[in-house]
């Protein structure tokens, strides 16, 4: 039978199954190996909070979605061209995403009575005619990977296992993609034990000729490699983004990195990245609490480390006091949240942008704070060294905000070289004869910056007030609202030394986008998609938080109406009201999810409909 | 990697400025109500900083909050007067950034067995090389008065009226069984032997844990008049000294024998038991230690005054450091752009 190419400009896939049938490895492969040919690629994967959920169960289906294009995918996608279900809960769970006509490619041997009852399903829908509307293609892939193995001596267990590759291997056939990258990575994993290896390299190979080989799969879809700069390119998620920034900053700064952490969801993985990072002479310790980890943290900093801590919303609440004292000692400290659905344990492994208002305001007494935040997972290289500089040059904690969605989410980097990178290094105190605990710099207010080993230089801080300038206790009212002023001028300082915002679009209309966070990537699908209807809308998107970008309010001024989408009931628009006297329209989201680029843009139609703009 | 800390961190010192106990002073008055116990630590902890081997500028004093944690004020060293109960954690992030300082903690029975109760067994597992010194007061003071977890059942504060209900901590039981690898006991009218058990803490690679019984005198004054007072002290308390029989008492005629696996007192001058048949004191007994310990809160016996326990084993910031050299002696010091880079990275042409 001939088969048919069709050229797409991106396309969405979706590998879902049990969570223990190696569906984000399957996903990491596909994601890998198309980065590799050129595309772009986002990925987003997407797992259940219990470790193993019982087999079958609606619950314990783990998934991973991959959006990749020969033009910029900004997020992992909303709609999917193909789903790959192993099993009948898979599809169940995941069917409602799956674009209309879409591909679905089951493995028919998930579709037992067993499995069904699981899913809830009242009958089989390969048979019953309810996947209407989709292209199915139905096989029994356990059938298949038994046959091709064997000849191998394995138990029947562990050939089961190999069921995603065959999957794997029939989407590489689909999307015309290379063996080799996924080949030498099989290669590479299991070098050890050839028996095994061979197995997964036959079964790969075996699902990629089946699609060949099989009489029912005509199409084939072709997605071209974008027009990329030159460089060294790696797949990185959010979390080790901050990992590696965290890392380069130090040495960028030439200071030791240390981090205090406690294990929490998502921000997990960046303590087990840390952790590996021994031989960079980076030292970590996994303390006993969340309060533990922010002060072991201010305690290296106090020593002259570059320090940080890193935590999700529960944790964030467990250090707020810490955060306190760190504000109120003027040391450098970088707290990254990534955010999770809240309150309390919420939905543990799902994103939210709720922990902005306590950020900002969180903490009792008069306590500023500057706080970032990351749009994508590479830019959360890029805002972690900032946090970094900032917490160095101004003697100031600052919070970075990313989420679970960019920090497990994954897309391709373009590795920068140390030297394209700021120098961040600042100068410790040495001269007894001129420092004073708190003699500021005159132009960024920061204190000097002087560590335990200096001779000379020995001096008392801590969480009392202090007398400006010598540093002794101080209970003196008037010195009190002074040094207040001082901590707030010092954060609003910032304001000169980041960059002005640029609007997207034109400079004035009828409406303004604002976003923060990792809704950049649905913003700006929205906007794609709206731009091709010829409708005119700006955007600007915010990494800093606090202070805001000096130009945020001449911006909003040139503009009728401003929305604000944003995964929370509403903290950014709260926010702007308040600093802009000014009412914002929100749109707002707390489902465990991101946006999709659609609900940005009808939101968008509708206020211009109510406006009765035309085109 | 090169850092800016490493001249701080390599120093070599030829020669230690011979200093006396009055330049640990710093130019500030100390706040403490008269006849408070801290006075009387603060200045055995001066006594000895001359004599501890340690450039002043590589000393650091970290505290909580409570009347104790004043205590870095006054030190003429770097100080660090933090938030309640953290003083542990925060000790431990310093101590492990920077191995080269001699890091002390001051702190309270409220501060350290309290709200820093879990950063107190936490840094005594991990033996850290931290000096504690914990003001035992057994009441909450800067709050004035309220029961704290060394505080006796029955006791009446303000926040027990009709009495504590509470059964309290026995510190030194808390710190051995966390694993502390010095434990120590004194009180405060008595000068020379805190000195004493102040420069064994100073000398001691890894976790120490001085409790030192401070009376406070606005609270909760004469808690531990029977184990201070000389009037009562010598058959209330028994002093600890390494490779000695366990004998107290004012003519040294008690003594302590195991009954069993029981301390019990025997009188020397019965003629039923000679010295011979005492306990002999041994720091570096783990179970004798707890045993002894364990004395602490029975009416029959003694109280322990002293060093209990000393081990000598790594300590935690020391093996952070042997795992970092280790890794970059086996494979190399790290290069951050091969790591950037990581294992699957591409080229675009």
């Amino acid at each position: 039978m001939e088969q048919q190419f069709v050229e797409v400009e991106k396309a969405v896939i979706r590998f879902a199954g049990d969570s223990g049938d190696g569906m984000q490895l399957t996903g990491t492969q596909f994601s890998d190996t198309s980065a590799e040919m050129g595309n772009i690629v986002n990925t987003f994967p997407d797992y259940p909070s219990e470790i193993r959920a019982p087999e079958g169960t609606l619950y314990g289906v783990s998934a991973y979605q991959i959006h990749f294009g020969a033009t910029n995918t900004n997020t992992p996608g909303d709609k999917i061209d193909v789903l790959v279900a192993m099993n009948a809960a898979s599809l169940k769970v995941n069917l409602k995403d799956v674009k209309k006509h879409g591909i679905l490619l089951l493995n028919k041997a998930g579709f037992k009575d067993k499995n069904l009852k699981l899913a809830k399903y009242e009958s089989n829908p390969i048979e019953d005619g309810s996947l209407k509307g989709y292209q199915v293609f139905a096989y029994d892939i356990n059938e298949q990977v038994r046959r091709v193995l064997e000849d191998f001596d394995l138990p029947p267990k562990m050939i089961d296992r190999t069921k995603n590759l065959f999957a794997l291997g029939l989407a590489y056939w689909l999307f015309d993609r290379p063996l080799e990258p996924t080949q030498n990575w099989l290669n590479k994993k299991f070098g050890k034990d050839e028996k095994i290896r061979d197995a997964n390299l036959k079964v790969f190979k075996a699902g990629y000729n089946f699609g060949a080989m099989g009489q029912d799969l005509a199409v084939r879809y072709i997605v071209r490699p974008a027009d990329l700069r030159k460089g060294i390119y790696r797949n990185i998620t959010g979390n080790n983004a901050v990992a590696l920034g965290l890392a380069v900053a130090a040495q960028k700064a030439e200071l030791p990195l240390f981090l205090g952490s406690y294990p929490i969801t998502p921000a997990t993985e960046i303590l087990h990245f840390i952790s590996g990072y021994k031989q960079y002479g980076v030292k970590h310790m996994q303390m006993e609490d969340e309060i533990a980890g922010i002060t072991s943290a201010i305690g290296a900093s106090y020593g002259g480390a570059l320090a940080a801590t890193t935590t999700s919303g529960p944790g964030l609440s467990l250090k707020v006091e810490a955060m306190g004292l760190a504000v109120m000692l003027e040391l450098p400290l970088v707290v990254v949240d990534v955010q999770r659905a809240g309150p309390s344990t919420g939905l543990p492994t799902k994103p939210e942008q709720s922990d902005l208002l306590m950020a900002l305001w969180g903490r009792h007494g008069e306590a500023p704070i500057p706080v970032l935040a990351a749009s994508t997972a590479t830019d959360c290289f890029d805002m972690t060294i900032e946090a970094a500089r900032i917490a160095i040059k101004y003697m100031t904690p600052v919070i970075l905000l990313t989420d679970g969605y960019i920090a497990q989410g994954s897309e391709a980097w373009k590795v920068p070289t140390l030297d394209e990178l700021p120098d961040i290094s600042i100068k410790f105190a040495t001269d007894k004869e001129t420092y004073a605990p708190y003699k500021r710099d005159p132009e960024t207010l920061a204190r000097p910056w002087a560590v335990p080993g200096t001779p000379g230089l020995e001096h008392r801080i801590g969480g009392l007030e202090k007398d400006n300038i010598t540093g002794l206790v101080s209970h003196d009212p008037l010195n009190h609202q002074r040094m207040c002023e001082i901590r707030a001028e010092k954060v609003e300082r910032i304001v000169q030394d980041i960059p002005d915002l640029v609007v997207d679009g034109d400079e004035s209309g009828e409406l303004l986008l604002v976003t923060w966070g990792s809704t950049w990537g649905s913003a700006r699908n929205a906007l794609a998609s709206l731009r091709e209807k010829d409708l005119k809308i700006s955007h600007v998107h915010l990494k800093y938080l606090n202070p805001l970008p000096a130009n945020l309010g001449d911006i909003m001024s040139n503009f009728k109406k401003i929305l604000v989408p944003e995964l929370n009931l509403g903290q950014l628009k709260i926010l702007l009201q308040y600093k802009y006297m000014r009412p914002i329209i929100g749109l707002n989201k707390v489902q465990g999810n991101t946006f999709t680029a659609e609900e940005i843009a009808n939101k968008i139609e509708e206020i211009l409909l109510s406006e009765g703009v035309s085109k | 990697m090169i850092t800016q800390l490493d001249g701080l961190i390599n120093k070599e010192y030829t020669e230690i400025p011979q200093y006396t106990p009055k330049d640990f002073k710093a130019p500030i008055d100390v706040r403490w109500c008269a006849g408070c116990g801290g006075y009387s630590i603060l200045s055995q902890v001066q006594r000895i900083m001359p004599d501890i081997g340690v450039p002043k500028e590589k000393i650091v004093f970290v505290s909580g909050i409570g009347c104790s944690s004043r205590f870095p004020y006054y030190m003429d060293v770097y100080g660090f007067h933090s938030i309640h109960g953290r003083a542990l954690a925060i000790a431990s992030g310093l101590k492990v950034a920077r191995p080269d300082l001699s890091v002390w903690v001051a702190t309270g029975d409220g501060d350290c067995m309290s709200i820093g109760g879990n950063h107190m067994i936490h840094a005594s597992r991990r033996n850290v090389d931290i000096n504690v010194i914990m003001f035992n007061n057994e009441i909450y003071s800067l709050t004035k008065g309220q029961f704290s977890p060394t505080s006796r059942v029955g006791q009446k504060t303000k926040s027990s009226p009709f009495g504590v209900l509470d059964d309290p901590f026995n510190p030194s039981s808390l710190a051995l069984g966390s694993g502390s690898t010095f434990v120590a006991r004194g009180y405060d009218n008595n000068p020379s032997h805190m000195k004493h058990l102040f420069q064994r803490a100073a000398q001691h690679k890894g976790f120490s844990f001085v409790e030192i019984y401070a009376n406070c005198v606005i609270f909760n004054d004469g808690a531990f008049d029977e184990y201070t007072r000389k009037e009562t002290r010598p058959t209330s308390t028994i002093n600890l000294e390494h490779g000695k029989p366990l004998v107290f008492g004012f003519k040294n005629e008690l003594g302590i024998i195991m009954d069993g696996y029981k301390p019990k007192v025997v009188n020397l001058d019965e003629g039923k038991y000679s010295v011979n048949d005492l306990i002999i004191h041994n720091e570096e007994d783990s179970t004798l230690a707890l045993i002894l310990s364990d004395m602490s809160f029975n009416p029959e016996l003694p109280r322990p005054m002293g060093v209990i326990y000393a081990e000598s084993k790594p300590t935690y910031d020391q093996k952070v450091t042997w795992q970092i050299n280790d890794l970059i002696e086996r494979k190399g010091e790290g290069n951050l752009e091969d790591l950037m880079r990581g294992d699957e990275w591409w080229e675009i042409k």
